[in-house]
């Protein structure tokens, strides 16, 4: 919005520092990152660079705990929460909820991005991405770090803090710029393997540049069609009936095209399998759990809040999608031969499980007492299906073999022999992804499916449930590769970790029974988190 | 007011034909350059029918983020071309199926 007064006086625009301030931490933290790249000698990085992105992500963490506890309330409603700098940022409580959620998935991102034992002493990113593979100048360079991912990492994560939080169409755009950006370039910096984590970047990069073009075609329909780019003005155009509908129509596919791309929800599924295969496992952990978080935030916010009168129209459409993505991820993933492209696939079908949570009800009037709404079941499966996800990844990055990670499923044969509790951890993960009950998985699934059948969604439910009993039998032919298979010469062994990876996959691990035996707490949580304000 | 926005609408289509068409990565991204631009044009038509400001500040941004993005999209072919002699889309075919 633009503060300027009839008089030709700027009138100084109200920021609500008071509560952007994790937010504002994390981006500082980013910017002194990049002065300690340019002005610390090189021995000194990684311990400041790690100790300053870590103590940010802390900080943040405990102060959205605190600006959490003292939201105001909102009309008296079940929302709380208030516009901080003239509108273009929404502070309510999903807000909290989703700056928490990427919070925690950045610091098990950072933990992993540290992980320098198991590569023997140097991390996981490439010496120095600038060198040409295969020549004498990588040779030399192979004892350096990149530090830069970490600042990288921070601003990734304040673009993620920042998109589901966005208010109008304008800070949502440049908040989806600001968290890809970044992964892009982490995407293509891995030490091992070069020319497929540069092609994972130049993939993701050319993909992800044309779907945001697309988004930003669908932002200036909607301008032209509201007028405005504020989400509350947008809603009010929307349910007045005012303006061209095609313009909407048209506005409201394109934006959904930008946003269902972020998800790799199918058709828009494809860069996927190759981004998570060729990137660095660590920042394959890191970007399948917070940008799906952070971009169902987003599309959440959009079509509740912005959107929330044109239900009718955008409904049918998410219908169709939620169905061909879970089907495409299944069957796609039930072909796979390489572990990390497998766990690309169960990500898409998971963005299906999760469209099928977002078909539910929303407002708090619709549903019984002690009932969920739909945006709460959601925040719950991203809760469950990131850690998940995190400490899959994470393990994944262990088992290695004599030219770096190995991740041809085959090639994990025997691995319950010689790592039992390794595998075991691996098979807890992926019981979870299909959601076995007393794991996290069952409950995020049950909390999806119970919303959408309230709705009346209940053709897309069964598809759902279908794909997961499908679903289990990729999941499963993974435990029975690694529990009864006769481990053989060339079988992939387990990299001793240290107490970085170790945390994050123990954490993940906890949390992955915790939340199957005693959802109570974070389904609370959520509940606490009440509704977008508006 | 009308013609601009389907001289944007020409622009953008163009835009999204060439990058699904073309296999130089930088004519490509180029092309992606031009369907950001055609949202500009757009953008600012908008602002002048509505006789409001927003539209006009967006496309500031749109500028700044396009200049971010052209750093980082550069970066990334650049070391791919010195890599593989080759900007073409095609060839970088590692990761399939």
């Amino acid at each position: 919005m633009i503060a300027l007064a009839t008089n030709d006086s700027f009138v100084t625009p109200h920021i609500a520092y008071g509560s952007l301030w994790p937010i504002l931490v994390i981006f500082g933290a980013a910017c002194v990152g990049v002065l300690v790249e340019a002005f610390l000698p090189r021995q000194w990085r990684y311990v400041a660079q790690f100790g300053l992105t870590l103590g940010a992500m802390v900080v943040a963490l405990v102060g959205v705990g605190f600006v959490a506890n003292g939201l105001p309330e909102l009309g008296g409603g079940a929302a709380r929460g208030l516009f901080g700098s003239e509108g273009t940022v929404a502070l309510d409580g999903p807000t909290m909820f989703m700056w928490g959620l990427v919070l925690v998935f950045g610091l098990g991102g950072v933990l992993l991005f540290a992980e320098r034992h198991v590569e023997g002493g140097v991390s996981a990113f490439a010496g120095q991405a600038a060198a040409l593979p295969g020549t004498e100048s990588e040779r030399r360079t192979q004892a350096l770090d990149h530090t830069e991912v970490y600042p990288l990492l921070l601003f990734a994560v304040g673009g993620m803090m920042l998109f589901p939080a966005s208010g109008d169409l304008l800070t949502m755009f440049v908040a989806l710029e600001v968290l890809s950006l970044p992964l892009y370039l982490l995407s293509g910096l891995a030490r091992r393997r070069r020319l497929l984590s540069q092609e994972a970047a130049m993939k993701y990069f050319l993909l992800g540049a044309f779907s945001s073009g697309f988004f930003l075609y669908g932002v200036a329909l909607i301008y032209g069609y509201a007028g405005s780019m504020d989400f509350g003005a947008i809603n009010e155009a929307v349910s007045n009936n005012a303006g061209n509908q095609t313009l909407l129509v048209i506005g409201m596919g394109m934006l959904t095209v930008g946003l269902l791309f972020k998800v790799g929800a199918a058709p828009f599924q494809a860069w996927m399998p190759d981004v998570y295969q060729g990137a660095p496992t660590a920042v394959t952990a890191f970007m399948a759990a917070a940008t799906k978080a952070a971009a169902f935030g987003a599309m959440l916010r959009l079509f509740y809040v912005a959107f929330g009168s044109a239900r009718w129209t955008w409904q049918p459409m998410l219908w169709v999608i939620a169905i061909l993505t879970m089907v495409v991820g299944t069957v796609l993933a039930l072909v796979q031969s390489d572990m990390k492209r497998m766990l690309a696939y169960s990500s898409v079908a998971h963005t299906g499980f999760l469209l099928t949570g977002v078909l539910g009800l929303q407002g708090s009037d619709e549903i019984h007492p002690g009932q969920i709404t739909s945006l709460q079941a959601v925040m719950f499966y991203l809760v469950t299906y990131g850690l998940t996800t995190l400490g899959a990844f994470a393990v994944t990055a262990l088992v290695r073999d004599s030219a770096g990670e190995q991740s041809t499923i085959l090639r994990w044969a025997g691995l319950g022999k010689h790592s039992p509790v390794v595998a075991g951890v691996f098979a807890l993960f992926l019981l979870g992804m299909a959601g076995i009950p007393l794991t996290s998985g069952f409950t995020g699934k049950w909390a999806v499916f119970e919303v959408a059948l309230a709705a009346g969604a209940w053709p897309v439910v069964i598809v759902a449930v279908l794909a997961s009993a499908a679903a289990a039998f990729f999941y499963v032919r993974v435990i029975v590769v690694m529990y009864f298979h006769e481990p053989e010469s060339d079988s992939a062994y387990v990299a001793h970790p240290s107490v970085l990876t170790a945390t994050t996959v123990g954490v993940t691990a906890a949390a992955t029974v915790a939340l199957g035996i005693l959802p109570g707490p974070v389904l609370d949580l959520a509940r606490t988190a009440g509704e977008f304000i508006r | 007011m009308t013609p601009y926005v389907l001289l944007s609408a020409i622009l953008f289509t163009i835009g999204s034909v060439g990058v699904l068409t073309r296999r130089n990565a930088i004519v490509v991204f180029m092309c992606i350059e031009l369907m950001l631009n055609a949202s500009n044009l757009a953008l600012v038509a908008f602002a002048k029918q509505h006789g409001d400001l927003d539209g006009q500040v967006t496309a500031f941004f749109v500028m700044v983020v396009a200049a971010a993005e052209v750093v980082v999209g550069l970066a990334i072919i650049m070391t791919i071309f010195r890599t593989r002699r080759s900007a073409s889309v095609d060839d970088a075919s590692l990761l399939k199926y």
